[in-house]
């Protein structure tokens, strides 16, 4: 209980503080939605359900936080949007994607094509595979212009030097020569982002941006996304498994787990009030400095294999709350309380009692 | 303008850079290859004679002076005639090689790539040429079309693509699936652009190490089969043709066929040290030939 104060108290503050935070609730208008939506994977006859029936709206200008552990769906879900899965294996069994006006999943090759990168861009989770290792960095960065014919050769020096500065690459005139193996990871992660903004998309998916760089970079490369965000009021999509990045940056937060959303709301009223016990669990086996020292808590037991498919909550196995009609009764997203999503059959007693 | 300078200048200082680090044996083949180029080039300098020239009151005279690889039954100098072989056989082995390296690496890259029926068909057409031994199915092809040069070539250019489309379709299934491929189809770039500009220059390393020893190969390919009498006509100063004419003669006048035998091994030695350097220097160690 004192627990979830604590990380109430400690999540407030940030979320009111930042400007898109106040200004943003006004206008809601989804720019993406995705409606009902399972991917499968399928190789020598065996199925994987990665996403399961996902719903999710992404408003214009927020941030939205993806969190769950690996295999939850996460970058698949990501991947999906884009088109990106290999099919074989990957197979979209249902749903929609609509963005702009257009069903992403319903677009031909040469569509999408003209979709990503213009329109929705995405950064990887390793910056130092995501260039290309032959060429000059200022290359790569308005390569994506260049190809559009929207910058001429001449100019295109001068672009990628202006981006690199816009990232906050120290005396980027000298670096914009330079090649991929002569940066650090953080580096190279701006000099992603400046190929991610390049074309000034109108939504961002960040794939764990932060994962492969350590804690100091880390906090530059969030707050460079964020400030960036904010200049150019993009919508951003933020991957990550990590719940202080999430509380840190999001507005909203999507916890997914086994492929499934499990819940979806404001970020406060998640870190404050979580309706879904797997939320509970994240939240509880976050490292606390100001605590005693005491063994970590986690959430025991193994994320479920995602080829068989059960009617009931897949996180009944693992779950301390567990209930007979856990296991049987189809389990959907609804709203609990305005605004905020669970998937747990008991999340009302979540509300009201701050426990199970 | 100033910075247009500056990078000029770390172009300078980075083509320096690059030399001092290549391995020696880069550097050793490198100047033997360049020195045997020149030699080629600047052939009427530096002999006297002509390659076809007979002076039939001095043949099988042994290396002197005058003539230091000696000369042949029809008293052509045999030095004069090595020299204008490297007119031959380097160019020859130069077309046999980097030719089919190009189609190679593309088909290979470009069936690697799309994956699919695409990639079946190509591994079917390669397990079939690859079940022939290469030197046979030249010279049945040679042997089918007629002896001569061109048709050579044509035997050549017809099988020893496989190979690189081998090495370029290995290398690219590794390749496709790294982020930067990813991250470039997530920037909306079309196919063509990211196999010809993003990923197949990241797989000719290997490609471009055995093409050294290919290189190697071919130029012996050719005088094996003008030995055999299935290359060049016998007029032309083709090192394996030489050799072939000198077997005659081989214990009265062993320079006939030993020097240009030599020129060959000295080639060969230039090249594979060149390929053993740049396996080096590409980080491609797997693929040393010494």
């Amino acid at each position: 209980m004192g627990l979830r104060n604590d990380l109430a108290s400690a999540a407030m503050p940030l979320s009111s503080a930042g400007t898109y935070h106040s200004g943003r609730t006004t206008a809601e208008v989804p720019i993406l939605e995705i409606e009902n939506l399972t991917v499968e994977f399928r190789q020598r006859g065996r199925t994987v359900r990665a996403v399961n029936e996902v719903s999710l709206s992404v408003f214009k200008g927020e941030t939205l936080g993806i969190v769950g552990e690996s295999g939850s769906g996460k970058s698949v879900l990501c991947r999906t949007i884009l088109r990106l899965l290999p099919s074989p294996p990957a197979f979209i069994q249902s749903g929609e994607i609509h963005f702009a006006g257009r069903n992403l999943l319903s677009l031909t090759e040469g569509e999408i094509q003209s979709v990503r990168g213009a329109e929705i861009a995405m950064i990887f989770q390793n910056p130092m595979n995501a260039l290309n290792p032959i060429w000059p960095i200022g290359d790569q960065i308005t390569e994506g212009e260049r190809v559009l014919g929207r910058l001429r050769s001449s100019d295109a020096r001068q672009r990628a030097t202006e981006l690199l500065r816009r990232v906050g690459i120290p005396s980027p005139e000298l670096r914009v020569d330079e090649y991929p193996h002569q940066w650090s990871g953080g580096m190279v992660q701006r000099a992603v982002i400046a190929m991610a903004i390049a074309r000034e998309p109108k939504l961002i998916l960040a794939d764990e941006p932060t994962t492969a760089l350590d804690v100091t970079i880390q906090d530059q490369i969030l707050a460079l996304l964020m400030e960036l965000q904010e200049a150019t009021s993009t919508t951003l999509i933020l991957v990550s498994h990590d719940m202080a990045v999430v509380a840190e940056t999001c507005d909203r937060v999507a916890v997914m787990y086994a492929g499934r959303i499990v819940e979806l709301a404001r970020t406060a009223d998640v870190f404050s009030q979580p309706c879904h016990p797997y939320s509970l669990g994240l939240l509880q086996s976050i490292p606390r400095i100001d605590a005693e020292a005491q063994s970590l808590i986690s959430i025991s037991g193994q994320p479920p294999d995602l080829a068989g498919f059960s009617p009931g909550c897949s996180f009944a196995p693992r779950c301390k709350f567990v209930a007979p009609e856990c296991r049987n009764s189809k389990i959907t997203l609804r709203e609990v309380k305005p605004g905020h999503f669970s998937a747990c059959l008991k999340a009302e007693n979540m509300v009201e009692g701050g426990r199970l | 303008m100033s910075s247009e300078e500056a990078s000029q200048g770390n172009l300078v200082r980075h083509m320096g850079g690059e030399l001092y680090r290549w391995p020696m044996t880069l550097k050793i083949g490198s100047a033997i290859l360049v020195a045997i180029v020149l030699a080629g080039l600047f052939a009427p300098v530096l002999t006297p004679y002509g390659p076809f020239t007979q002076d039939l009151s001095n043949t099988l005279l042994a290396p002197s002076p005058a003539h230091p690889f000696g000369t042949d039954n029809f008293g052509r100098d045999v030095l004069t005639r090595v020299l204008y072989g490297i007119r031959i056989n380097l160019p020859f082995g130069f077309f046999t090689t980097y030719v089919p390296l190009v189609y190679g690496i593309i088909l290979g890259a470009l069936a690697s790539y799309w994956g699919g029926w695409c990639d079946s068909l190509l591994m079917r057409v390669l397990d079939v040429t690859i079940a022939f031994p290469f030197l046979i199915l030249i010279i049945v092809i040679v042997a089918t079309l007629g002896p001569g040069i061109q048709n050579i070539y044509l035997a050549i250019f017809l099988t020893a693509w496989t190979m690189y489309a081998r090495l370029a379709r290995a290398e690219m299934l590794v390749e496709r699936n790294k982020d930067y491929i990813l991250a470039a189809r997530n920037l909306g770039y079309g196919p063509g652009r990211i196999v010809f500009r993003h990923a197949i220059p990241n797989v000719v390393n290997s490609s471009i190490v055995f093409s050294m020893s290919d290189f190697v190969l071919n130029i012996l390919l050719l005088s094996g089969l003008s030995f055999l009498g299935l290359g060049v006509a016998p007029p032309t100063p083709e090192w394996g043709a030489m050799i072939a004419e000198g077997r005659d003669f081989m214990l009265e006048a062993w320079w006939i066929s030993t020097l240009p035998g030599l020129a060959l091994v000295g080639t060969g030695t230039a090249l594979c040290l060149i390929g053993d350097g740049l396996a080096q220097r590409l980080g491609e160690r797997r693929y040393a030939l010494i």
